[in-house]
């Protein structure tokens, strides 16, 4: 071997082959090669986000929709539960005066806070 | 080494061909099925017939990342603007393959709610016959198909799918001018097309 070679030498090399090899990765996958070589051509058709073939309503998923579905959920919820008391208040019922009025009361709060809806418009589906 | 010249291990070539041979090997199909091809369709991409021995290896359902179009089965008027949308949005340079005798002229549904032929709407390089055809029968139409790619020059592809995009986009300025929805401007162009005697409006 010949002596005035540093033992550093095959370390030196590998320096420079991992340098080669980063440089390149970076000209043949990087955007310098590819971006010579691919063919482009953008168009209108091809830069819009969907790829169903059906025109977007408006650009892009971020917008606001109408409170009206929570509304009726919410007020479905209310005689939901309005129904469900009630039905088996029915099976059971006894013809107890006191129950009776009890449930009469308990609906009666119920029907104030429909008419109220009604009157606020709140089951108008074409607002 | 001495006796080996030049002509023993360089080739010349046309770019033509070696790009078109890459072309025809590595077709990247998109399925635009809509009837019964697109079933006979599944068992051309299944083990027993597997296309994937013609370069089709990766079949894609996003436009943007194939670049043949199979139009399985029937199209109506309204499905057009939608067929000349996705292959738009493909990418160049693309072909279409009309399978079946639906996509291809109508076939049986000869009504005013289906539209004659995809070829009044995209062009088509290839018309498979059948009724779906079988397996086989798209395979060779695929095989025809990537015999044309051997044979055709690059900027003639090129200009080709150019005509499509300029069809596209007085589509685009008929739709605003008239205010029409998307499905009736197609169909105005196909008729106006059909007054004029002709057949496509790409």
């Amino acid at each position: 071997m010949n002596p005035t070679v540093s033992p550093f030498l095959p370390v030196l090399l590998l320096f420079l082959i991992a340098l080669g090899v980063g440089a390149a990765i970076l000209v043949l996958s990087g955007r310098i090669l590819p971006g010579l070589l691919k063919p482009a051509n953008p168009q209108k058709a091809k830069l819009t986000p969907y790829e169903c073939g059906a025109p977007p309503r408006q650009e892009g998923a971020r917008h606001r929709y109408n409170v009206k579905f929570y509304l009726v959920a919410m007020l479905f919820i209310l005689f939901d539960v309005e129904a469900a008391f009630l039905i088996p208040w029915a099976v059971q019922y006894k013809a107890h005066l006191w129950t009776f009025w009890a449930m009469l009361s308990f609906v009666a709060t119920l029907v104030v806070g429909y008419v109220y809806a009604w009157g606020k418009g709140a089951l108008d589906w074409e607002r | 080494m001495a006796g080996i010249s030049l002509d023993d291990s360089v080739m010349p070539t046309r770019l033509d061909a070696v790009v078109n041979w890459a072309r025809r090997n590595s077709l990247w199909p998109l399925p635009f099925g809509t009837a019964c091809c697109a079933i006979e369709f599944m068992s051309m991409m299944a083990s027993r017939y597997d296309f994937s021995r013609f370069g089709a290896e990766a079949l894609r359902f996003s436009p943007r990342q194939s670049d043949l179009l199979l139009v399985l089965g029937t199209v109506t008027n309204k499905q057009a603007p939608v067929l000349r949308q996705i292959y738009a949005q493909m990418a160049e340079p693309k072909w279409v393959v009309a399978v079946g005798v639906c996509a291809s002229t109508g076939g049986m549904y000869r009504t005013y709610a289906t539209l004659q032929g995809i070829d009044r709407v995209v062009p088509v390089d290839v018309y498979v016959p059948g009724c779906p055809p079988r397996p086989e029968g798209m395979i060779f139409g695929v095989m025809e198909l990537q015999k044309q790619i051997t044979r055709e020059s690059l900027s003639a592809r090129k200009e080709h799918i150019e005509q499509f995009y300029q069809s596209l986009a007085r589509q685009e300025e008929l739709q605003q001018a008239r205010g029409l929805s998307q499905y009736q401007v197609v169909r105005e162009m196909v008729l106006e097309a059909g007054a004029q005697g002709g057949q496509r409006i790409w």
